[in-house]
């Protein structure tokens, strides 16, 4: 209907309102809708901004304090094995030799020390044996001891030996540590650092990758030039295993049952209800369960990965559960139709068809699980796992019942020591952490691709 | 097109199916009301009537799939040669490899074409070699008027076909197991005119070895491929007979306003 016959001959019933202006001028509402999407989108950008300034912050902070962990201060001297000092007896014999303390061991290393600044010709002004004692780690004799020990052929002979500098030289060519900071510090001494940086200059000295940081056990409060991540890395990929070996099956297991095969009742909404709310639990409460039930019940050891491990498949098992059942259900019913239409059993139809196309949702979930369970650290300090730990623990499966320590758990020990060398230890292991983290995620990525949705 | 109606022959009048007094109710949904017919041996059986009045849902009835439907509630008695289908006895799984399916929506298997026809074989046993196995597969695809279009392409993924292979695709799957009854929901709505002509021959070449039944919304299918049909209205199975008599000479006047246009 044009507008000229509407003018002519006005209708009874009103006609609905038209939009009546050039294409060219918007008209007020649609500016106005317009403006709200611009706004909506400004405001979303801010937030990307400032999410990504956090994450930006958090990474510089941690990455700036923790990338000195990875480096360390040697001190690299030839050291004489007086057989006439470690092995008073003579025979050669290691249960003989064992003895000889570490006290012993770092007499010759402190002499051997002497000798080598002798030999350079580098002046140690009023500096006493026992300082230049101080300038190494209290760990390298109990290095070189186990050394000797290892192999009693040694005994008689010079080696190469490479020696942890002390903390503080460590932290003095790190920034930690300065002269004035070092004048009020009775652990060390300006003469110390200056004569670290001459020793550096003669070519004793120097800092390097340290891979003892990954490898070593933790060390005590005095040392944390020795401290590392061994013992911590290997009692978080026990507690993994046992995370995965027994919440991914169980917890797939319960899904499918739950989704496919339960009755619909009054008794299976309760467990739903009930698996959601296991899932919103604070961990710390798992902690407690563990406590009770795995140590003072079943009477298994403390500290173990084990019962680490049993404690955070209870956690990790509802997380998997939800998102299993949720891919489970996304799988559309028309293929379980298909499937039963053919004259496959239900088994069949779950096993052939519905479960591999859960799969990327079942894994994603499963991955994500564990990347949770492996920063978790408030049910491990309930069960014990936050003690001192420096024996590694043995092979699987008898090893997941030594003690052991976890990542979350010697970081959050870290952070507690007063030596501030400890700190930076700490950042370094969360860096360990994250790179843990982002591989799990990546394969948690990657496996979803792989399995992308096909129908 | 072959004009199959010439060749409208029921050859045997032995009962296949026997239903009678089906109820089904959807929850408190009365879908289903009375309803008794006898399908026969080697016989094309059409199902018509308007959308929503049950065909479906009386389809599913005979292969037991509304089993998985929670709310479904099936009553009355319904025998497969004389075998009571709903029997504290009877394994829905080997009713259903018995009387096999073709699905309103095509459904294909997210696998390759290949493994959507050969799956049904596969996990009844039905062939011991691999060569026996391909054997059947291209013969059923043959069937289902596919092969000439996959035969190229059988370890592509079946749900990467249009939706009118797709459709055929599900035909030859449910072909495979050799049924003795083949419960066809609508197979050629999605299909162009020559594929339709090529499934309504499968049909009637089909007829030999199974009796078939079929739903469909287009009158002159109904007409070209059965032998029986049965008019379905808001539950009820309203008439019900030799196809020429319920096209020429309906006794209701519900089918005759249906089969010539006036509901629906
Ligand atoms: N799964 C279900 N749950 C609840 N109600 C259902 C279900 N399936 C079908 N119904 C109901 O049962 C009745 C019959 O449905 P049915 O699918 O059998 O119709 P139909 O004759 O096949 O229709 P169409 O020709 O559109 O496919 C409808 O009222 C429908 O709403
Ligand atoms: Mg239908």
């Amino acid at each position: 209907m044009t507008d000229g016959s509407m003018t002519l001959a006005p209708m009874a019933t009103p006609e609905p309102a038209r939009l009546r202006h050039s294409l060219f001028a918007p008209d007020k509402r649609t500016a106005a809708r317009n403006a709200q999407e611009a706004r909506f989108r400004f405001y979303g950008l801010v937030a990307i901004v400032i999410a990504l300034l956090a994450l930006v912050w958090l990474l510089f902070s941690i990455f700036s304090a923790g990338l000195p962990a990875f480096r360390q201060t040697f001190v690299e001297i030839p050291v004489t094995l007086d057989a006439a000092v470690l092995d008073k007896a003579g025979h050669g014999d290691p249960a003989e030799m064992a003895s000889v303390t570490t006290i012993g061991y770092g007499k010759l290393i402190g002499k051997a020390l002497a000798a080598e600044i002798e030999a350079k010709g580098i002046d140690i002004g009023a500096m006493t044996p026992k300082d230049l004692v101080g300038m190494i780690s209290e760990n390298a004799a109990a290095d070189l001891r186990d050394r000797v020990l290892a192999d009693p052929k040694l005994l008689g002979t010079t080696v190469q030996f490479t020696a942890l500098a002390n903390g503080r030289i460590d932290g003095y060519f790190k920034g930690r540590v300065t002269m004035e900071s070092a004048a009020r510090d009775n652990n060390t001494s300006p003469e110390k650092l200056m004569l670290a940086d001459k020793l550096v200059a003669a070519g004793v000295m120097d800092m390097r990758f340290n891979p003892g940081f990954l490898v070593m056990p933790d060390a005590s409060d005095k040392r944390p030039e020795a401290a590392g991540l061994g013992v911590a890395i290997i009692g978080s990929l026990y507690m993994m295993a046992v995370v995965l070996c027994l919440a991914l099956p169980i917890g797939v297991a319960a899904s499918v049952y739950l989704e496919e095969f339960a009755p619909k009742n009054r008794w299976t909404d309760l467990i739903e209800v009930n698996i959601a709310n296991l899932a919103a639990v604070p961990s710390i409460v798992y902690g407690i369960l563990g406590l009770s039930f795995f140590i003072n019940f079943a009477g298994l050891p403390q500290s173990a990965p084990i019962v680490g491990g049993l404690v955070l498949t209870l956690m990790t098992l509802p997380r998997i559960i939800i998102p299993t059942r949720a891919a489970l259900k996304a799988v559309p019913p028309s293929i379980r139709d298909a499937a039963l239409g053919v004259g496959a059993s239900k088994l069949q139809t779950v096993t052939h068809h519905v479960l591999p196309l859960a799969m990327p949702g079942v894994l994603t979930g499963t991955i994500i699980g564990l990347a949770q369970a492996l920063g978790e650290t408030a049910p491990l300090l309930l069960i014990g796992m936050v003690a001192f730990v420096r024996d590694f623990p043995g092979a699987p499966l008898s090893g997941l019942f030594d003690p052991a320590s976890a990542l979350p758990v010697q970081i959050y020990n870290w952070t507690q020591r007063g030596d501030p060398g400890f700190v930076e230890r700490a950042s370094g292991a969360i860096i360990v952490l994250l790179v843990f983290l982002i591989i799990m995620n990546t394969a948690a990525i990657i496996l979803r691709r792989r399995y992308e949705r096909r129908w | 097109m072959k004009d199959l109606r010439l060749e409208r022959d029921v050859q045997t009048e032995t009962n296949k199916i026997e239903a009678r007094k089906v109820q089904v109710y959807y929850g408190t949904n009365h879908a289903l009301k009375d309803v008794d017919v006898d399908i026969l041996d080697k016989t094309v059986t059409a199902f018509i009537g308007p959308s929503g009045c049950g065909k479906s849902t009386f389809l599913r009835c005979l292969n037991r799939m509304n089993d998985t439907v929670a709310s479904a509630k099936v009553q009355g008695a319904i025998t497969l040669d004389g075998e009571d289908i709903y029997d504290a006895r009877v394994d829905p799984v080997q009713l259903r490899a018995k009387i096999g399916m073709v699905f309103q929506k095509p459904n294909p298997f997210p696998k390759s074409i290949y493994d959507n026809v050969a799956y049904g074989p596969k996990i009844h046993g039905l062939t011991r070699t691999k060569a026996e196995l391909d054997e059947v597969v291209e013969a059923c695809l043959r069937k289902a008027a596919l092969w000439n279009e996959v035969k190229d392409r059988l370890q592509s993924p079946g749900t990467g076909l249009s939706g009118g292979q797709q459709q055929r695709l599900c035909i030859a799957r449910a072909i495979a197991t050799s049924p003795e009854v083949l419960l066809m929901d609508e197979p050629c709505s999605a299909l162009d005119p020559i594929a339709t002509a090529q499934v309504e021959e499968l049909i009637d070449e089909l007829r030999s070895q199974f009796s078939v039944v079929i739903v469909t919304h287009s009158m002159q299918q109904a007409a070209r491929v059965s032998q029986r049909t049965a008019f379905f209205h808001l539950g009820n199975l309203v008439e019900y007979g030799e196809t020429g008599a319920i096209f020429t000479n309906p006794k209701d006047p519900r089918t005759e306003s249906y089969i010539t246009g006036r509901i629906g």
